[in-house]
């Protein structure tokens, strides 16, 4: 296991329903390795388990069997708790809908989950969350309502939002798949902007080609199998 | 993580949620208002009518009456194998003294749970004046002991309390009917010859008009004459310290003297039993509002879990931990309560002003400094309360699912 690695996964299986008439293996086998700094496409027809995977590394899931290391520690035996707070500190999330909490402003929502960590934020953590929206070219919109926002804007904000931990890895679920096409672009090119300035590892699951055909590498996914590891298809 | 900070964000969740919401926040705080200044101000009603009904009725009377035992008839028992029946007539009660009243007065005087004590002589007489006669009740007193147990003279319409040799206060009602005012005389008769005129020196207004009707206070001496019981005393009032003991302490004054006691709850069983009724009617109104408010507070948290079950999602995949989510929705189950409560208490305390300003002025409402701020604390412990269901169903969604939730 090199020092580099960010997350391994070895033998991964995830079998919903277990002992039922309804047992359903949704993933079979799955060994996987990402490193520091690189930026993978998941790619796979629909069905092919990659939102369960995807849960699966993003700790909101448990594998049925296998093991899951992220930066070099087994996650499988932790519980809920430790499980969240690995979550708060390793993981950024960006949604395809989003998912900014419309409650709030476009500042809180890029500061919560330091705030979640420990409390009410210091002026360095509203500082870096500023210096971030910056980045996404969205300063000045610090104390507008989420919901204010067009789908770009939003994205964008929740790009933000997981970037602001600094953490080792970076997930996203189809980020531009509601966006249209030139939207989409600018979003993909903040992923690989932010993939080369924090050198975090970014898994994107997409089903849009040419947002795969930008990643170094893409992972293919079929029926539960990786079926293709290796540089951009294209 | 410090409490103080982790509390922090579960406060500005909490209020903003609560704030993002604010038509359905406003309704159920309208409902909270109106159940919260309910409970307030019955209570308030109850208790002053009740105060006011006990003021009135013991201002006018002995808490406890010591009195000498009741005469029976003694029955021989049958010689053994043999069964006896009888037929007893009932002894009639002459008028009797209590035996070594000193020492019984004494002993009250002692007794930490009594608070005034008085011997009195008194039996039934006639009062004539001129043509004029009517049933009396000759009441023998030690004017200092009996005021402090019945103030008579706070209720003195007329002359003065002057209780001495040839000298009577009156009550209102009597005066009237013997066509009496301050300074006449009245003749009184106590049977077998034994009689005596005196001066009226003041005439009193207790309220209760059989009270008002008969009552005669004498100097105690004189009365023992009239009654033919020297040095005698028939009954021995007294007042205590907490009114709702006086049974208890009644049953434990007839052991320690071996007389007969009546306390006023005996007496005024009925009017104790209607107040009994209606603090157990206060109650159940109570109970009920309340809980009508709590399930209020749980169905409006539990509509805006699932209303935010995205929201709830997403927080957990950000590393937001149960007990977080489970501390935000009980903290807007104890705001909601805290402030509805709150807003409630106010209003009640402009209800009871309003009462005692524009109301029939029957009584006076008071409001105890301590209820608002019970009801303030009971309110936000029964928001919480009925926050938990919803609070613990949020806390336990599944990120996983709850995020992709539309």
């Amino acid at each position: 296991m090199s020092e580099s690695e960010v997350l391994r996964l070895s033998g991964v299986c995830k079998v919903y329903n277990p002992g039922t008439p309804q047992e359903s293996e949704v993933l079979h086998g799955i060994d996987l390795a990402l490193a520091r700094g690189e930026l993978t496409a998941l790619i796979g027809p629909s069905g092919s388990g990659k939102s369960t995977l995807l849960n699966i590394i993003g700790l909101l899931d448990t594998p049925s069997a296998g093991e899951l290391y992220l930066q070099g520690r087994p996650t499988r035996e932790l519980d809920d708790a430790e499980r969240t707070r690995l979550r708060n500190r390793a993981i950024g999330f960006v949604f395809q809908f989003h998912h900014l909490i419309p409650a709030f402003n476009v500042l809180d929502n890029v500061l919560m989950p330091l705030m979640i960590r420990h409390g009410k934020p210091a002026a360095d953590d509203i500082e870096r969350a500023r210096g971030l929206l910056a980045e996404v070219g969205l300063e000045g919109f610090s104390a507008k309502r989420a919901t204010e926002l067009s789908g770009g804007q939003q994205q964008r904000v929740a790009i933000a939002r997981a970037l602001v931990t600094r953490p080792a890895l970076l997930l996203a679920d189809e980020p531009t798949g509601n966006l249209d096409t030139r939207t989409a672009e600018t979003i993909f090119e903040l992923f690989r902007r932010f993939n080369v300035r924090f050198g975090c590892a970014v898994l994107v699951v997409t089903h849009d080609p040419r947002l795969a055909a930008g990643c170094p590498r893409t992972v293919e996914l079929v029926d539960g199998r990786i079926v293709r590891d290796g540089a951009g298809i294209g | 993580m410090s409490v103080a900070g982790a509390l922090w964000l579960e406060w500005k969740i909490a209020l903003r949620f609560l704030l993002d919401n604010y038509l359905q926040t406003l309704l159920i705080l309208v409902g909270i208002t109106v159940g919260a200044a309910v409970i307030v101000f019955i209570t308030a009603l109850i208790t002053g009518l009740q105060r006011n009904v006990i003021e009135r009725t013991l201002g006018t009377q002995a808490h406890i009456r010591i009195l000498p035992p009741d005469e029976v008839n003694r029955v021989l028992p049958p010689p053994p194998g043999s069964v006896a029946l009888d037929l007893e007539s009932p002894r009639a009660q002459r008028l009797r003294s209590i035996s070594n009243w000193q020492d019984v007065r004494d002993l009250l005087d002692a007794e930490p749970d009594i608070v005034a004590v008085s011997p009195l002589a008194s039996g039934p007489a006639l009062g004539r004046s001129g043509v004029a006669r009517s049933s009396i009740a000759l009441l023998g007193i030690d004017p200092v002991r009996y005021q402090r147990v019945v103030p008579v003279a706070d209720h003195l319409i007329a002359g003065r309390f002057g209780i001495g040799a040839g000298h009577a206060v009156i009550g209102r009602k009597l005066a009237e009917d013997l066509g009496l005012s301050v300074d006449d005389k009245l003749r009184l008769d106590a049977g077998e010859g034994r009689e005596a005129v005196v001066d009226v020196s003041g005439i009193f207004e207790l309220g209760v008009l059989e009270l008002d009707m008969r009552y005669v206070y004498l100097d105690l001496k004189q009365a023992q004459t009239l009654l033919d019981l020297p040095g005698a005393v028939t009954v021995i009032d007294t007042k205590v310290g907490s009114i709702f003991r006086a049974e208890d302490i009644a049953r434990r004054l007839a052991r320690l003297t071996g007389l007969k006691t009546e306390s006023w709850m005996e007496t005024n069983g009925q009017l104790l039993n209607a107040l009994r009724s209606q603090t157990l009617t206060t109650q159940m109104i109570r109970i009920f509002v309340g809980l009508s408010v709590a399930f209020g507070i749980a169905s409006v948290l539990a509509v805006s879990v699932v209303q935010r079950t995205r929201e709830i999602g997403i927080l957990r995949a950000m590393g937001c931990p149960r007990g977080q989510i489970l501390r935000v929705f009980l903290l807007q189950g104890g705001l909601l309560g805290l402030l509805g409560s709150g807003v409630g208490g106010a209003l009640a305390w402009l209800l009871v002003q309003a009462f005692n300003r524009y109301g029939a002025r029957l009584f006076e409402i008071g409001v105890d400094p301590a209820l608002i701020p019970t009801a303030m604390a009971v309110a936000t412990l029964t928001g919480v309360l009925a926050a938990a269901v919803p609070a613990r169903r949020a806390a336990r969604y599944d990120p996983a699912v709850a995020i992709r939730y539309v």
